[in-house]
This record gives structure tokens, C-alpha cells and sequence, in this order.
């Protein structure tokens, strides 16, 4: 159940977008897509959605088949990144979308319009029109109109990504709520690994056309298989020849078992984080500290210190 | 002639919502305004006036009696009907070809987009005899439209075919794709997508097109009067003016374009109202 995709390939012309990628997705989970842009994401979202066509591969929601199927018979909610919102229609109307068309009764429509702008906030602004609302506010819209039609999957396109920081804290925590609430089953692209690791109870790491990782955020933060992976979800140095988080460092003023040698070269304070950048004989690590440890460390350019990565640190191998 | 009817018109219809508040120019803008002012007077507006000037010039019983005349009621209502016709055909038309120029990818295109402005590149006369050799008597098609009001019409088509395109086509480029996309995941088919989401968008620029294409058939002349032939059943409203000129009635002649010219503005500002409403919508 939920949403089986298996085998997916996709060319636009020469450029690989997706080579034989599996994506299992469990109904009522949350599911982030991430990964760079350009890396097949988008498409693979699209290709569930029914909006673009896989050259191989199948695609099952809840179990139906779906590949080939027009998005119109999907029965799926899209949200883009850019609302797509019907400009020469209301608020309401937008949202009435699609429930006229599946010529529901009038009353039921009105009702169920309502209950969904009330969800979105937007009741005092149903006789809008698009134009007249914030970004913010365009992108609930197109929410709601998504999850009008009771949708079986949930698919969105960088939903926040033409959004300006603040907002899109907002409509994050909002859409972690609202899932919650609704446990509809969600797929959503982002590019934006604090979003993903913020939102999703599941997360799927795409590079190249190719899934590099799936797992839950805690899980991929801390037990990447691979640089990839490890560096898209967050901060990685080199010390010596492991790759290692610069928060999983730890510095000490004495030799101890397993420690390197290194002296400070810059130090750079960052609200209340401080970075030390390091010299050891084969690397040059960066770690990070909060104030009350560099203040206890008493460090300066120029002080000898040992470096050793944290006994449950998640390390791997530097490649070369 | 007909043609340059259009901007006057539109400008005047969208004077009339002024608050009646005086409002301050700035330079630059008073001297643009001004040399619009009086470019359309001495284009348009003066030309215009001294047509309805000779036209009425003789009082009003004189020129009702002159347009109201069997020849000129027939032209005129040849030449309005054959417009009205002419406009909602290339709406229909000329948004089919936009959205085929637009939407789908053939080979060939790029010579159809040149295709689409020759009826403005020809002489209208030359369009004429190629109309009159093509569906005219013994024309390779084997239609003899010669002297018929369809071979009227069919001429009309012919030169007025590129306006639709040409006003619908940008829009259509810059329709968001996405839109579209979000109504059919919503369970809407292409057609009812087509009906209820890119109509919308583009109604204003067919009615810009269709207004246009009204407007240069209304006027039309060179391309007509060949396959028209002459009598007087296809006499299109130009070509009885002409005539009435040549015959040296030119009063007549000015109160029969009045007339033409009444029928223009009412018809272009409705599309024009139609154009606005369709605006503030979207």
C-alpha cells in the first residue's frame, strides 16, 4: 500500500534524470524528497503524480496501478512551487475547483470549502483573488484546493521554495501539523536538507537519477552510507583520513589515546557558535564549539591542541 | 482606414472613468500627452470629423434619405454581417493556429509563423487575384465563388487571418504550464482544463484580435472587389463609396462612411467593455 514506484527511468534527451530508481512510500507517512536540483526529484514526484510519463518502470498507489493513468484520474493532490493558483477565480472557487468538476452538490461544496479555508486560515479571504494575497497565503490556498478533492497521495513541489525564510519556518511547522492531523499520505521535494530533516518521518536522498540513501532523519544524520549523504544533510570536516561531523570533534589541551596534534589558525565567532579552524600534519579540520567550551578551552590562534573524533561520532572513510 | 479607428476608440471609452478630480502632470508626461493628442487629431480625429462633417452636412433628411437607399443598406449590411462573421470565425481560427504555433512541436513551424503574416505582406489587390484564381470560376479547386457573399466573406478571411494569432499567440507562450497541470490533477480533463482554465486567460487577447479583425473587414477594399465582381448583391460597403465617388456623389459617400463609422464604434468599444471586464477578473 501507498505508493510502490518501481523500476523508474527518464531521459529528456541525452541527460539521465532517473535510472531504475524504487520508491516504496507507506500510506499516512510524511516523505521528503531531497536532493540537489537537477537530480531527478522533481521528476520522480511528477512521474507519481502522472504529470510526466516514466520510460520504464511502473507506479502503484494504494495499490492500483497507475502508470499511465492522466493525472486527472489519479485522484492525487499537487501543490508547485509557484501555486499555480487560478488567477480569474476566488479564493473560494480555487478551492471549489475540484469538487465542481466532480459536480458535487452545491451545498457539500460550500460546506467542505469552508471547513478547508477554515484549516488553511484563509476563511476571511474567500472572496480574493489570488492576486491579492501573500505568498504565504497563495500557497495554503493551493493546499486546500489540493486536499479538497480528498486526495490519496499528497505530492509537493518545493512548496516553500519561492518563499522568504520566515514564512517558510511557518508553513513548515504548519504542514508538519496539519499531517498530523490529516495522515495523508505526503511526498514532498525539497532541496533544503533542514527542511527535510525538520518535516519528514522518512527521507529520501536523490542524487544523479539514483537514490542514494532512505531513511528516517536521524538515521541519515547520523549513519550516512556514504560523502554524499553525509554532506547534503549537514556539516562534514576531515580529520586525518575520517570524515566526521565538526560538532563530533573533541579538543583537548593534553596528549590523550587516539588524539592528533594540531594548532589553531582562525577562530570565528557566529552568534553563540565559534569555529576554530585547525591544522593537523595531514588535514585541516574545522570544529565546532559553543562559547562556553571555547571559553573553557581558552582558545587562540596559534594554541597547540589534540583533536579526536567522539566515541559515538558517525565517521566514514575519506574516499582517497 | 478602418483600422486606426481602434486606438481612439478604446482611449476614449476609458476616459469616461475619471473621477472628475484635476489631476497634476508632470512635464514628461504632459508633453507625451500632448503629442499623442495631437498625432491622433491630425491621423484620426480631424479626418474622421470632416467624413461626419460632409456626411450630415446636408441635414438629416437628406442623409437619411441617402442611407437608407437599397444600395447602400445592402452594402452596409453585406459589410457588417460579412465582419461579424469574419471576427468570430478568426477567433475561433486563429486561436486554434496559436495554440498549434505555441503548443506542439512539427516540422514545418517555423515556415507556418512566416506563413501566418503574408495576408499583411500582400498587397491587398494581388491577395485579391490570387482569391479569384483559386476559388473564382474554373480555379483549381473546382469552387466558383466568384460574385457570391461566402467568396466575400473567404476574401475578408484571408486578410484579416493573422490578427487572432498574432494577439493571442504571446499570451499563450506566457501561460504557466503549472496552472494547468494543478486542474488536472484536480480531475479535469483537457477539454474542461482548455474551457475553464486557459480560456479565461486568453478571452482578452481574442477579443483584442477579433475587434481588430472586425475593424480592418469593416474597411476592407482591394481584396474584395475582385472575387465580389461587382454586383450589386456583393457589394461591400467600400466599394459602394468608391463607386459613389467616382460617380461624383460625394456627400453621399461621406454619409454612407458615417454610417460605417457609427457601427465600428459601437461594435469596438462592446468588445472593448467585454475586454475590460474580462481584465479586472484576471
Amino acid at each position: 500500500m501507498g505508493i510502490e514506484a518501481v523500476g523508474i527511468s527518464k531521459r529528456f534527451g541525452d541527460f539521465v534524470a532517473l535510472e531504475s530508481v524504487d520508491l516504496h512510500v507507506e500510506t499516512g507517512r510524511l516523505t521528503a524528497l531531497l536532493g540537489p536540483s537537477g537530480g531527478g526529484k522533481s521528476t520522480l514526484l511528477r512521474i507519481i503524480g502522472g504529470l510526466d510519463d516514466p520510460d520504464e518502470g511502473s507506479v502503484h498507489i494504494d495499490g492500483l496501478e497507475a502508470t499511465g493513468v492522466p493525472p486527472q484520474r489519479r485522484n492525487v493532490g499537487f501543490v508547485f512551487q509557484h501555486y499555480a493558483a487560478f488567477k480569474h477565480l476566488s479564493v473560494y472557487r480555487n478551492v471549489a475547483f475540484g469538487l465542481e468538476i466532480r459536480k458535487r452538490p452545491k451545498a457539500e461544496i460550500r460546506q467542505r470549502v469552508h471547513e478547508l479555508l477554515e484549516l488553511v486560515h484563509l476563511e476571511q479571504f474567500a472572496d480574493r483573488l489570488p492576486s491579492q494575497l501573500s505568498g504565504g497565503q497563495r500557497q495554503r490556498m493551493a493546499l486546500a484546493r489540493a486536499l479538497a478533492v480528498q486526495p490519496r497521495v499528497l505530492l509537493l513541489d518545493e512548496p516553500f521554495g519561492a518563499l522568504d525564510t520566515m514564512v517558510r519556518k511557518e508553513l513548515r511547522d504548519w504542514l508538519r501539523r496539519l499531517h498530523d492531523e490529516m495522515h495523508v499520505t505526503t511526498v514532498f521535494v525539497t532541496h533544503d536538507q533542514e527542511e527535510a530533516l525538520e518535516v519528514s518521518d522518512e527521507l529520501v536522498v536523490i542524487n544523479h537519477g539514483r537514490i542514494e540513501q532512505v531513511g528516517t532523519p536521524t538515521e541519515l544524520y547520523d549513519n550516512p552510507d556514504n560523502e554524499f549523504v553525509m554532506g547534503f544533510l549537514g556539516p562534514v570536516t576531515r580529520l586525518g583520513p575520517q570524515l566526521v561531523r565538526p560538532h563530533d570533534i573533541e579538543v583537548f589541551l593534553t596528549p590523550e589515546p587516539g588524539a592528533v596534534e594540531a594548532s589553531v589558525t582562525r577562530l570565528q565567532r557566529i552568534g553563540f557558535e565559534v569555529r576554530a579552524e585547525l591544522a593537523t600534519p595531514d588535514s585541516t579540520p574545522w570544529v565546532q564549539l559553543n562559547r562556553g567550551q571555547a571559553e573553557a578551552l581558552k582558545l587562540q590562534v596559534g594554541a597547540r591542541v589534540w583533536l579526536r573524533a567522539a566515541r559515538d561520532a558517525s565517521t566514514l572513510r575519506a574516499a582517497g | 482606414m478602418t483600422l486606426a479607428q481602434t486606438p481612439p476608440v478604446a482611449a476614449a471609452a476609458r476616459g469616461h472613468h475619471d473621477t472628475g478630480e484635476r489631476v497634476r502632470l508632470t512635464p514628461t508626461a504632459g508633453v507625451s500627452l500632448g503629442v499623442a493628442v495631437i498625432w491622433l487629431s491630425v491621423l484620426v480625429l480631424l479626418p474622421l470629423a470632416a467624413v461626419v462633417a460632409r456626411g450630415t452636412g446636408h441635414g438629416w433628411n437628406e442623409f437619411w434619405h441617402v442611407v437608407s437607399s437599397r444600395g447602400a443598406l445592402d452594402a452596409i449590411r453585406l459589410t457588417v454581417i460579412s465582419s461579424l462573421i469574419v471576427a468570430v470565425v478568426n477567433a475561433a481560427m486563429g486561436t486554434l493556429i496559436a495554440w498549434v504555433l505555441v503548443r506542439d512541436r512539427f516540422f514545418g513551424r517555423r515556415l507556418l509563423e512566416i506563413a501566418i503574416d503574408i495576408p499583411f505582406a500582400l498587397p491587398t489587390i494581388v491577395a485579391g487575384l490570387v482569391m479569384l484564381t483559386l476559388y473564382g470560376k474554373g480555379g483549381p479547386l473546382g469552387l466558383d465563388l466568384y460574385a457570391t457573399r461566402p467568396g466575400v466573406v473567404l476574401a475578408l478571411l484571408f486578410v484579416t487571418l493573422p490578427f487572432v494569432v498574432r494577439t493571442v499567440q504571446p499570451v499563450l507562450m506566457a501561460l504557466d504550464r503549472d496552472v494547468e497541470e494543478a486542474a488536472a490533477s484536480l480531475g479535469a480533463g483537457p477539454l474542461v482544463v482548455f474551457r475553464r482554465v486557459v480560456l479565461p486567460s486568453i478571452t482578452p487577447a481574442i477579443a483584442s484580435g477579433a475587434a481588430l479583425a472586425f475593424g480592418r473587414a469593416m474597411g476592407e477594399y482591394g481584396s474584395v472587389i475582385l472575387i465580389a465582381g461587382g454586383l450589386p448583391r456583393t457589394t461591400v460597403a467600400s466599394q459602394y463609396v468608391y463607386g459613389q465617388i467616382q460617380d461624383g456623389y460625394l456627400a453621399d459617400a461621406a454619409s454612407v462612411s458615417t454610417v460605417l463609422l457609427v457601427i465600428s464604434i459601437v461594435v469596438l468599444s462592446s468588445l472593448g467593455i467585454f475586454h475590460r471586464r474580462q481584465v479586472r477578473r484576471g
